[in-house]
């Protein structure tokens, strides 16, 4: 907090106070509204999820299972994964964070179509409105896979509904995709060349490309599981020659690209926050932002690691792993920038850069640990374990949420004008770190050992690591409602924060906070690179 | 840039824009972006019928030939009639042709879009549900591969009824856009809707002519095929 | 693009309605001979020759009825995308639901034909 040398005020007119009223919010065209609408949205079913989980960590803390039944855990941990998955990690950067920095970022007054934004909104919360219902009236047993003949000849439970959800909420990230790439490509301000852009914004195009290229295959698919579960037609049906296996290539053909939906807007997240808070141009710009667009590419010639032990052709599965090593590559040259912006930097630990190192440090043993599994002979020991889900969890939660976590803290003083209390932020990151470990990483010796994963009882070895485990989750669960307390708070009472509370570059930063609803006075003329703090230490 | 750009702005212009050629350019490359999430959407489909139909070969090619051939082909001269119309009913807007003159080929284009589903549902499923040919619905279907054959009508149906749902949001797309024609909504400078629209339309016609291709012909139709 | 090429037009491409004729006889007889093609025993050319008519009616409704001949690049690589993709989608599935039955390994280009003439 160093470059507001001058008490900053409260600004007067901006796109909070503009208008009043419910209407004036439901019916908005401002990007920047309309990502607010999704913050609530996506906060909402956030913890609705989450509540999920730690029902299902208290059940696990007893070897034959403390409190629920085994269907209703089988429930729980559906519910967990699809209203996660579908509904808060799919949509949680991009839609909210996304709309409100893209038009701020590239020096544009909105997106390039405000009327399919909102749309978009109205779609998701069509979709989540779906989704909870189906939770209420019975739930899903399924799993967050839909994996057929189970769901589609088995299950007694509302797969219908669940899955016309997340095709429904599938529209809403095609038409926000669709916004972005137009946006990016036709909206930057004049002198805004496609090398200036935050890195932010490559990887919101990146992540709009995998929108809009898979999420079309996982409406069809699930529009095809639909049909054969109402009309018992026979397309995933072994016994009359469908084929189960079709349906996991589709489904993974969306949804591994939809783990990079969660990971590369955290990727963008990051080279954003470790540049502000080293006061150092990123290194190696252009690889960085190469890097998204080829993980964008390559995420989708790799899905069938998830079908190693599932009756895939071993040939294709020779292929399926080499290509995923290829993966690894363009990850891990983020991971060296990042470290070597780092290095000789003047580092700096507010909030956000705590979330920042913290996802470095989580996506690398996520990422690391999928090399694990998309080794052929290692995978069949580890497939179906917790060791996948310990996997996941450390680049969903330890590297998606925590970029969002740390998005959300960089930017709230340009979002709603206030400053949250610096303290409670870092106690609130540290307590978030720690019971993230605590929570994953037994999970990862647990999966090991093989314990397979959801099952609601286990053997009375493995109770230690699962109370540790569970220890861990009430933690985290802490760690996540102290941020909604202080941002809350800070709304009504923090300081007013300035133009540019972090002395952070980027076209952002440029404007009031909050900014007007038209983002600029005046469309800014861009005339330098992104990142030239260098050109600040120069003039002190 | 445009000389339009400044002071006053033409009919059907948005505020978050420069420029009416920023907008233009916004709106084609937001239409084009979304036929290509239509090519997956539709592609899911087509990979899996490519799928299946190498696992079941014969079924499939037996199930081809219960298909009304010559319907499909009338539909498919059908279709391409109407994407002339459309690309005259945009021709004529950019050339700044009389209102009436633009509805006209604007009408001809739903008409012949009309006539594909009229012939769709009456030459074509209303037969296949009297035959029994609906899988889930009516099956009487007894002959040679009977599960096989089954699979193929499921696709068959999948795969034209998606086309046909979006055969019908066109034609409610044709109708907004007769009625913005005859309130002197377009002119030689902005006739985009008009013209992302027409993108749309044929981009319907192209499935059709892979879905003729595909679930008509291949395999043959001749004798012994 | 402040100064336009004499063929387009102040907005977008004027295409003549002779081409457009054109195009459109050019689609109708395309539909006329791969409905009579199928009628004819060509063995397993005749879902080749089924597709590769259907491509080429494709590409003159692109380029033409959908201006793509006029359009930029951007317009182009867009499209090429979904069709590399769809692409993408087809040959990896393909790579398991065709080699799944196989116990003898085929060597060297004996392993692509078998795989690629069952699609046919």
């Amino acid at each position: 907090m160093s470059t507001s040398q001058e008490k900053p005020v409260e600004s007067g007119v901006n796109y909070l106070n503009a208008t009043y009223g419910i209407r004036s919010w439901l019916l908005t065209l401002d990007h920047k509204r309309i990502g607010l609408l999704y913050l609530g949205s996506i906060t909402l079913m956030f913890f609705v999820g989450g509540m999920a989980a730690v029902l299902m960590r208290l059940h696990l803390t007893e070897p034959q299972g403390a409190l629920f039944e085994p269907e209703t855990y089988n429930k729980l941990f559906s519910t967990h994964g699809i209203i996660m998955v579908f509904f808060f990690l799919v949509p949680s950067i991009p839609a909210t964070l996304g709309n409100f920095l893209i038009p701020l970022m590239i020096g544009a007054r909105d997106v390039a179509f405000p009327k399919l934004n909102l749309m978009s909104w109205y779609i998701f919360i069509t979709g989540a409105a779906l989704a909870l219902y189906a939770t209420l009236s019975g739930g899903v047993d399924t799993g967050w896979t839909f994996y057929p003949p189970y769901s589609s000849l088995y299950s007694h439970t509302q797969v219908v509904a669940v899955a016309l959800g997340v095709f429904v909420a599938g529209f809403s990230s095609i038409l926000t995709g669709l916004n972005f790439i137009v946006t990016i490509h036709k909206m930057r301000a004049p002198g805004m060349t496609w090398f200036r852009l935050p890195l932010f914004i490559w990887a919101m195009y990146a992540t709009s490309l995998i929108f809009v290229l898979g999420t079309p295959v996982i409406a069809i698919t699930l529009f095809l599981l639909g049909m054969e579960r109402i009309l018992h037609v026979g397309i995933f049906d072994p016994s009359v020659g469908g084929d189960p296996l079709l349906f996991q290539h589709l489904f993974w053909f969306y949804s591994h690209p939809a783990v990079y939906i969660m990971i590369l807007p955290g990727m963008g997240v990051v080279s954003e926050l470790i540049t502000a808070f080293s006061r150092k141009k990123i290194f190696g710009y252009a690889f960085v932002a190469f890097s998204s667009l080829s993980i964008a590419v390559i995420s989708f010639v790799v899905w069938g690691h998830h079908m190693f032990v599932t009756g895939q052709s071993i040939y294709a599965g020779l292929v399926f792993s080499v290509l995923s090593f290829l993966v690894a590559i363009p990850s891990a040259v983020k991971v060296f920038n990042w470290t070597a912006t780092l290095y000789k930097g003047s580092i700096s630990y507010e909030a956000p850069m705590l979330y920042a190192l913290g996802f470095i440090g989580l996506f690398t043993i996520g990422g690391l640990t999928g090399l694990f599994l998309a080794a052929l002979a290692t995978d069949v020991h580890l497939n179906g374990t917790y060791f996948i889900v310990a996997h996941f969890h450390y680049v969903m939660v330890g590297g998606a949420v925590m970029a969002y976590m740390g998005g959300l803290h960089f930017w709230w003083p340009k979002i709603t004008g206030r400053l949250y209390p610096d303290l409670w932020a870092r106690i609130a990151a540290a307590i978030i770190f720690i019971g993230f470990n605590l929570t994953f990483f037994p999970q990862f010796v647990l999966g090991y050992l093989g314990m397979p994963r959801r099952y609601a009882i286990y053997p009375a070895e493995f109770q230690v690591l699962n109370v540790m485990s569970s220890a861990g989750a009430s933690i985290l669960g802490i760690g996540y409602i102290i941020p909604l307390v202080y941002f809350i708070w800070s709304m009504r009472y923090g300081p007013p924060a300035g133009k540019n509370p972090w002395g952070a570059k980027g076209l952002e930063w440029t404007t009031q906070s909050p900014p007007l609803t038209q983002n600029f006075e005046e469309i800014p003329i861009v005339t330098e690179d992104a990142y030239n703090y260098a050109s600040e230490a120069a003039h002190v | 840039m445009s000389e339009l750009a400044h002071g006053a702005h033409p009919q059907g212009f948005a505020h978050q824009f420069e420029d009416v050629e920023q907008q233009r350019d916004a709106g084609r490359l937001g239409m084009w972006v979304f036929l290509v999430t239509e090519i997956l959407f539709f592609g899911g489909m087509f990979a899996s019928y490519t799928i299946y139909r190498a696992l079941h070969y014969e079924s499939f090619v037996t199930g081809s030939h219960l298909l009304k051939v010559r319907f499909g082909a009338t539909n498919t001269y059908v279709l391409i009639g109407s994407s002339l119309t459309m690309a005259l009913a945009i021709r004529a807007a950019q050339t700044g042709k009389k209102k009436g003159q633009i509805i006209f080929w604007l009408i001809l284009t739903m008409i012949l879009g009309a006539a594909f589903i009229g012939i769709k549902l009456h030459y074509e499923w209303f037969r296949d549900y009297q035959e029994g040919l609906i899988p889930g619905v009516q099956w009487f279907y007894n002959g040679p591969h009977a599960p096989g054959v089954k699979m193929f009508m499921c696709f068959y149906f999948f795969m034209t009824g998606l086309h046909a749902i979006h055969m019908v949001a066109g034609l409610g797309i044709l109708t907004v856009l007769v009625i913005m024609t005859a309130r002197n909504k377009f002119s030689p400078e902005y006739y985009a809707p008009l013209e992302i629209s027409g993108l749309y339309w044929h981009f319907v016609d192209i499935v059709w002519i892979f879905l003729f291709a595909l679930l008509y012909l291949i395999g043959g139709r001749y004798p012994g095929s | 693009m402040s100064n336009h090429s004499e063929q387009s037009g102040p907005v977008g491409h004027v295409v003549p309605v002779s081409t457009y004729i054109i195009v459109f006889i050019s689609l109708m007889a395309g539909t006329a001979l791969t409905t009579g093609v199928a009628y004819i025993d060509l063995g397993r050319w005749n879902t080749v020759v089924a597709l590769t008519i259907a491509v080429t009616k494709m590409v003159l409704v692109v380029l033409f009825f959908m201006h793509v001949k006029y359009a930029t690049g951007l317009t182009r690589v867009v499209i090429l995308a979904g069709f590399f993709w769809l692409g993408i989608m087809i040959t990896l599935s393909c790579s398991d639901e065709l080699t799944r039955t196989w116990e003898i390994v085929p060597q060297g280009w004996n392993m692509i034909v078998p795989l690629v003439s069952r699609l046919f």
